[in-house]
């Protein structure tokens, strides 16, 4: 696909940019060049810090340390109109657009041609809206408004969006984690045609045939730091998920002598209308089972649809040998079966309430006498799981929002246990939280275990998978793709699994 | 403990009553006296009712915007029923008083609940609907002094322990209110569906069934103040206490209940409804003209939510100590 042997200069380079979050290095002096005309390849495990680099590039978030270059100069993108000004232009898995506009709208929103007194000019707006989406080959109706359109044609909307900014700079942040097939081929194509106009491409994702199938360079990313960059010419399939997971085991995982016992938790034939399909699993006493797959492969909405969130359209699951109904949350807390969700913000800790009133909330009634709240009780109870889990906060009747995110996943967690669960699943438990606190929730995931509890575990941090499980659950695109004991599991396996390469050839089963 | 509270919102809202009090006092000798104070609480009493249902209604990041309008008409209906058997017990009347207020709490509660309508729509819808069935069932009259049995309008009035009746209704509400939110698994529910509706569907709580919940109480307690309003005044027409649904909400801010739900408490709203009492009552016998008044209980709305607005304390001291660690 290069047609030019003489390397131009990039368009955009970054040079050792630096960005720290309260608790966490997100990006530790990282490099990066996108060529006008190539497409560059960004690879790297959750967390590696993809999605911060991004919103660096596109003025959201502002480095610590280090150079955004443009055309040689030096730059700061200080918001997001001055990134679109320096022609830096992103595309997001989600698209972010906006449903009730139409299309020429979304199109042009923010530097829509004016006419008379400063006014909008609406017949031309429409024109060129035409004019850009016959560029890229995209037959949409420029007056219809956003809402109607699928995925794939709101993805154009965004491209056709970038065109009309006239950016050099495209990222396209997992751009075809919701698009069918039919439509990668064609984004493809577009993006061949957005490579002929001279635009550098910014391409990131997961998945290792549309890296080899469309990008000229790759650069990876691990924990932060930019670990190897180079022409995909020269790199195979395996060196590169090598790059991507091959570290020394940076974290330390408590060591742990698991001898699982009977089934509990028996799980058959669950299915979603669209999430999820075939789903059968068994979880035993005191065991860690992990699963694992990319984001998007339907796991946490199988867990939710156990806890009772969401009906499953089919199957059934069994609870020591009886058959489990369960239509709410409160249904599955009062069978012992609890959930801790992976967005803390929007479903897990009630920020406003004080910990012991978030620790208490679903055990109210192991706290009241006759109906009315005992409020020694209370604290005794939030005391004896805040104190197990080691949470540290001035006092138990200070608000959850003024704690760190550790902490508040301590006090999530905390409120679970108090109920005295049998199933405990977990959803990307340590996500965001600084190391120490990752420590501290993996010895107690490990302690729960010993003590007979059977934990779930959703992760898409491959050490973590690889560190706690007893064994491994790998799904892909909503269905389970196989089950593996963790000796002899590699990262790689992992990866080539949940991510399609070569899966069929590796299938295995749990004893 | 003591110190914690001095630090709350309430405490700065008390500390605003008293100077606000001693100020009226010192233009106009004799208003902080304990007799004249208890006629601002018994004047006050059935804001504070109503402010306290409309608490529990935004603490669910909802609002009631029908509340005057449902007490209206309860209060129309028990004047009419009085009106024409004038044998009926009084306490048959309360009980067809606070039915009534349910019935039109319920209506709200289960429109936001089943067809997932915004409260605010639904209650503005109901705020019309409920006065023009005022219109329909009273044909546009009055209900007059005359028409009501003296048992109709004596109970609000009789002294019990050196209090009117109507004072001490007010003061079971409020330590009704005090237990039930701080000490039952509802109370806790109202704040947990406020403070993070997604993290309480996740902790077994139904957030529909809360809201409703407290759309039943506030509906009740607005009918309960239909009786008590129309007594006490003893007149019913359709535009009984027009424009009090704002008055509510306004004691419910400057009480430091947060419109955006989960916050606030039952001192709070008591407090509140206190504050605009005291500038109602006082105001007027001090010969500040009615337009001053209401400009100076609107700005107290907003001097009261920019206090509500500011990060809390707690915060900052937590910062220290972090870096301290």
């Amino acid at each position: 696909m290069t047609d030019n042997n003489t390397t131009p200069q990039p368009v955009l380079r970054l040079n050792g940019i630096t960005k720290t979050f309260p608790g966490v290095r997100a990006l530790s002096e990282v490099d990066l060049a996108l060529y006008p005309g190539e497409v560059t390849a960004l690879i790297g495990e959750n967390g590696a810090g993809k999605s911060t680099l991004v919103k660096i590039l596109t003025g959201i978030h502002q480095p610590d340390a280090g150079q955004i270059i443009v055309d040689e100069t030096p730059t700061t993108l200080a918001d997001a109109s001055a990134a679109t000004r320096a022609g830096i232009t992103a595309i997001h898995q989600e698209t972010v657009l906006f449903d009730d506009l139409s299309v020429a709208e979304n199109i042009y929103l923010g530097h829509a041609p004016r006419g008379r007194f400063g006014l909008l000019d609406w017949a031309r707006m429409e024109e060129d809206a035409r004019e850009i989406l016959k560029r890229i080959g995209a037959a949409i109706n420029p007056r219809l408004p956003l809402r109607d359109l699928g995925i794939a044609s709101k993805h154009l909307v965004a491209i056709a969006r970038a065109l009309s900014v006239q950016a050099r700079v495209v990222v396209m942040d997992e751009p075809t984690a919701a698009l069918s097939q039919a439509e990668i081929e064609e984004l493809y194509t577009l993006i061949d045609r957005l490579k002929a106009e001279g635009k550098a491409i910014l391409f990131i994702s997961h998945k290792f045939d549309e890296v080899f199938r469309i990008a000229e360079r790759y650069t990876v990313f691990r924990d932060g730091q930019m670990v190897d960059a180079g022409m995909i010419s020269d790199v195979t399939e395996d060196q590169l998920v090598e790059k991507m997971v091959g570290r020394a085991m940076s974290a330390i995982f408590p060591v742990r002598h698991a001898t699982p016992g009977e089934t509990v938790l028996e799980v058959r034939d669950y299915s979603h209308p669209t999430e999820f399909a075939d789903i059968s699993f068994d979880l035993r006493r005191g065991e860690i089972l992990g699963f694992y797959g990319l984001v998007g492969a339907g796991r946490s909405e199988i867990m939710q649809s156990l806890f009772g969130v969401t009906k499953p359209s089919h199957g059934e699951a069994r609870l020591n040998g009886r058959a489990l109904s369960i239509r709410t949350p409160a249904d599955a807390i009062a069978e012992g079966i609890v959930y801790v969700p992976e967005d803390r913000g929007k479903q897990g800790a009630i920020t406003a309430m004080p910990i012991f009133q978030n620790v208490t909330l679903p055990s109210l009634s192991r706290t009241s006498n006759k109906g009315f709240i005992r409020m020694a009780q209370e604290f005794d109870l939030a005391r004896h799981y805040t104190e197990r889990l080691d949470l540290r906060a001035s006092a138990l009747d200070q608000t959850v929002g003024n704690l760190s995110g550790g902490n508040q996943q301590k006090v999530v967690i905390a409120k679970w246990l108090a109920t005295r669960p049998e199933v405990i699943i977990l959803d990307e438990p340590t996500k965001g939280i600084d190391v120490g606190s990752k420590a501290a929730v993996h010895d107690f995931m490990a302690e729960l275990a010993a003590e007979g509890l059977c934990v779930i575990m959703v992760s898409s941090e491959i050490p973590e998978i690889l560190g706690m499980s007893d064994r491994v659950i790998v799904m892909r695109e909503g269905r389970i793709v196989s089950q593996h004991p963790r000796d002899g599991l590699s990262p790689e396996i992992l990866v080539r699994e949940a991510a399609g390469y070569g899966a069929t050839a590796q299938k295995e089963s749990a004893a | 403990m003591i110190i914690s509270f001095l630090k709350s919102r309430e405490a700065i809202l008390l500390g605003a009553l008293i100077a606000l009090i001693l100020l009226v006092e010192s233009r106009f000798s004799g208003f902080a006296m304990p007799r004249n104070l208890a006629a601002v609480f018994n004047d006050t009493s059935i804001l504070i009712i109503l402010a306290l249902g409309q608490t529990l209604v935004i603490l669910t990041r909802c609002i009631d915007l029908s509340l005057a309008s449902n007490l209206a008409l309860t209060g129309m209906v028990t004047a009419m029923l009085n009106a024409a058997m004038p044998g009926l017990p009084i306490v048959a009347l309360l009980a067809v008083a606070v039915a009534l207020g349910l019935i039109m709490g319920a209506f709200n509660g289960l429109l936001v609940w089943k067809l997932n309508i915004p409260p605010i729509v639904v209650t503005l819808g109901t705020l019309t609907i409920y006065r023009g069935i005022i219109f329909l069932v009273s044909g546009g009259s009055w209900v007059n002094s005359h028409e009501m049995s003296a048992a109709y309008k004596a109970l609000p009035r009789a002294q019990m322990l050196g209090l009117p009746v109507l004072s001490w209704i007010a003061i079971v509400v409020i330590a009704g209110f005090a237990i039930g939110v701080n000490r039952t698994a509802l109370g806790r529910a109202f704040y947990a569906v406020g403070g993070n509706p997604g993290a309480a569907v996740y902790t077994g709580i139904d957030v529909g069934r809360t809201r409703f919940s407290a759309f039943v109480i506030a509906g009740g307690l607005a009918g309960l103040c239909g009786y008590l309003w129309v007594s006490r005044y003893a007149v019913a027409y359709t535009d009984v206490a027009g424009g009090f649904e704002l008055d509510i909400v306004a004691a419910c801010v400057i009480g430091g209940i947060s419109i955006a739900g989960g916050s606030g408490t039952v001192l709070g709203a008591v407090l509140g409804a206190l504050f605009l009492g005291v500038i109602k009552n006082a105001l007027p016998v001090a010969g500040i003209s009615p337009f001053w008044q209401m400009a100076i209980s609107g700005a107290a709305i907003i001097i009261a939510v920019a206090f509500n607005a500011r990060k809390p304390p707690s915060r900052i001291i937590l910062k220290h100590a972090e870096a301290r660690s």
